[in-house]
């Protein structure tokens, strides 16, 4: 066990499989030279060389497009997007190319293409970087979407995505960088997709999160004792492919649940797990499900942001009212 | 520069081997006759396999697909001057014949136009990429295979096909550039054929030129009679051959023309004007190429009806296979998503196949 936050868990990680597969390469915008906006490449250039370690235009769509080419061609990209807020410059190269290589030749080829994303709010960041957009992307039929909220399945689940035959867009909680650090397993630590962690026991209340909204429902949950409510929070870890077992069967168990989201609420990924959540055990219902999450809004300007990203006390007053129902 | 009429004045030299007349300009490519006879029959292939399709369209048995006829030459000669098997082939969807020519079956072919899954099936033995229906989206593509083949230490080039319409999309900017910085052996081969369904060649660009695009990504660029297939075949093996040697990509711009419509579902008599139409009908890449293939005792009366008996075989071949296919199977439609199908997916899946089931 080492402790470190979470980028520092997906720098050591690209590092270990790069030097685990020569096939494993790095591209995007000012991952070379510079190692990152956020470091999370620092050192593979200097280690791996400049072919493996690729600094390109500022191009989204031909970073996504020639991944595609690259893992045709026997490579194992791991391209980068600086922001996630940038991704719909190559959404057509996410959600309509890469997503559907395997099947629209029939199985003739497929795409082990990891692309890496950092998003999220609480950090300040200019306009049009923070957005959530997970929704959106799981959406797209044959795209794997992962969401780490600490830094041992950050390595779990970013290993497993490399090593994946198929694409995965593997999304990084901008303020989880380097919120915390935990204990990250040393030597290979694969955790699979579709398995959810139960971040916190309980027995009244299930809330369910991803990413960096798994340490607001912690919180929340703390705070919930004080109320004598005891609440139990699950990490989804992966939307594609989703737990539903898990989300079944620990609704059906508390009968009550709050799903929190960074992301807006119309339409958001909140929505799936409610529906996945009444179909297992809606009989065991004890109180509608409630959604937590951004409002409806475009992610907004740095000095309001908190005002938008829920927060403990939102979650909190979900659980009460569930909780009272 | 302000007023003048850049359309008459490509900066980027046009370059034939055979003149609109079939007279040979230039030093002819030092193939050997079989190749050169080879060219023509695929040429002719095409031509005959576009009214069989379009027939067979019309009684519905295909669905919607674009015929190529009049952009033979273009294709043909380009995909000459590749090696299909060790090759990255990127077509749109107007290159039938630079597929067929690297391993797909007339039947195949003609299953995918017919909107039949197994259609999607490629070749093993070449390295040929689906047809790409999202213009420009498979430029990018075309880069990152001939990058990832340099990668893995192979003498291997891309050759990636698309029209004048694609190159107004950002992703052919993207792709150019990248290619550009990387040096990776690509060759972009645009079929400028004066159409993107309706809209002509000056409303897609004010430029006179695609190719003369290339100098603004620090790469090669050659403009070509796309009619010629001799000019296309040299300027392709340039290309290839400055790719493998280290030298970057090159822009080809192959000036050419649609004889027929865009799609069976176009009609182009609603936009094009019929004398420019009848003026292009002269410069058939097929009747320049063979008048020079006789001129120079390649070719006669009886290579030309053991040609078309050829083409009538192998395409009869293509339509058996098509009519043998049987039907559908509808299992295809969940098929080759993913390496390893997510509980959801399983779940939908066999709710589909109780479907199937009771309705049997």
């Amino acid at each position: 066990m080492t402790e470190m936050s979470m980028v520092e868990s997906i720098r050591q990680t690209l590092e270990d499989e790069m030097a685990r597969d020569e096939r494993v390469m790095v591209l995007g915008e000012d991952v070379g030279v510079s190692g990152g906006v956020f470091r999370a490449t620092d050192g593979l250039h200097a280690r791996f060389g400049p072919d493996r370690v690729v600094d390109t235009p500022v191009s989204e769509a031909a970073i996504i497009g020639a991944s595609i080419g690259l893992a045709t061609a026997g490579m194992i990209p791991v391209p980068e997007l600086q922001f996630l807020g940038f991704s719909h410059q190559a959404f057509h190269q996410i959600s309509h190319q890469l997503a559907r290589w395997r099947y629209r030749t029939a199985g003739r080829y497929h795409a082990p293409v990891t692309i890496r994303a950092p998003f999220g709010g609480g950090v300040r960041t200019p306009e049009l970087h923070s957005d959530g957009f997970e929704a959106i992307f799981a959406q797209g039929p044959g795209l794997k979407v992962v969401m780490p909220s600490t830094a041992a399945d950050a390595k779990g689940l970013l290993t497993t995505a490399i090593r994946d035959p198929d694409p995965v867009l593997f999304l990084e909680p901008l303020k989880g960088y380097r919120l915390q650090r935990d204990d990250v397993p040393a030597g290979e630590h694969l955790v699979p997709f579709g398995k959810a962690r139960i971040a916190r026991e309980g027995t009244d209340v299930t809330v369910i999160a991803w990413s960096a909204m798994v340490y607001i429902a912690l919180e929340a949950a703390e705070a919930a004792e004080q109320y004598g409510v005891s609440v139990e929070v699950l990490d989804l870890r992966s939307l594609v492919p989703l737990d539903v077992e898990t989300i079944g069967e620990h609704i059906g168990r508390t009968g009550r649940a709050v799903i929190v989201q960074e992301s807006p609420l119309t339409a958001g990924f909140a929505s799936e797990v409610v529906a996945v959540a009444q179909e297992a055990a809606f009989l065991s219902l004890e109180a509608p499900m409630v959604r937590v999450s951004g409002w409806d809004l475009p992610y907004p300007m740095p000095l309001v942001e908190d005002w938008y990203v829920p927060d403990a006390a939102r979650v909190l007053d979900a659980v009460l009212r569930t909780a009272r129902y | 520069m302000t007023g003048t009429d850049t359309n008459s004045r490509p900066i980027t030299p046009f370059t034939q081997v055979l003149n609109e007349h079939g007279e040979q300009v230039a030093a002819p490519p030092a193939l050997d006759d079989e190749t050169l006879r080879g060219m023509m029959r695929l040429m002719k292939l095409g031509r005959h396999l576009d009214a069989k399709a379009i027939s067979l369209q019309r009684r519905g048995k295909l669905g919607t697909f674009a015929p190529m006829s009049g952009q033979e030459a273009a294709t043909v000669g380009s995909i000459f001057a590749m090696d299909p098997v060790t090759d990255w082939v990127v077509p749109q969807y107007r290159e039938q014949l630079a597929m067929l020519h690297s391993g797909l079956t007339i039947s195949t072919y003609l299953l995918q136009r017919q909107g039949n899954p197994v259609g999607s099936a490629l070749p093993t033995a070449t390295r040929l990429f689906p047809q790409q229906v999202a213009l420009a989206a498979h430029l990018p593509h075309a880069v990152g295979a001939a990058w990832g083949s340099r990668l893995r230490g192979e003498q291997s080039a891309a050759i990636c096909y698309f029209g004048d319409g694609a190159s107004s999309e950002g992703d052919f900017h993207e792709a150019c550039n990248l290619a550009g910085v990387l040096k990776v052996p690509v060759i972009f081969l645009c079929q400028n054929n004066q159409w993107a369904i309706s809209t002509p060649f000056s409303r897609q660009t004010a430029a006179s030129s695609i190719a003369d695009r290339a100098p603004g990504y620090g790469i090669a660029g050659e403009r070509v009679d796309g009619n010629d297939v001799l000019a296309m075949y040299a300027a392709t093996a340039r290309a290839r051959a400055r790719g493998l040697a280290g030298d970057g990509p090159t822009l080809i711009e192959a000036v050419t023309y649609r004889l027929g419509a865009h799609t069976t579902a176009d009609d182009p008599t609603r936009y094009v004007d019929s004398a420019a139409a009848e003026a292009w009908k002269t410069r058939d890449p097929l009747l320049r190429y063979g008048s020079w293939l006789r001129a120079t005792g390649r070719w006669d009366d009886d290579a030309e009806a053991e040609c078309d008996a050829w083409c009538t075989a192998q395409i009869d071949a293509g339509v058996e296979g098509l009519n043998s296919a049987g039907d559908v199977d509808p299992h295809d439609l969940f098929r080759n998503l993913y390496a390893e199908e997510p509980v959801t997916l399983a779940r939908q899946r066999k709710e589909f196949e109780r479907f199937l089931e009771e309705k049997r």
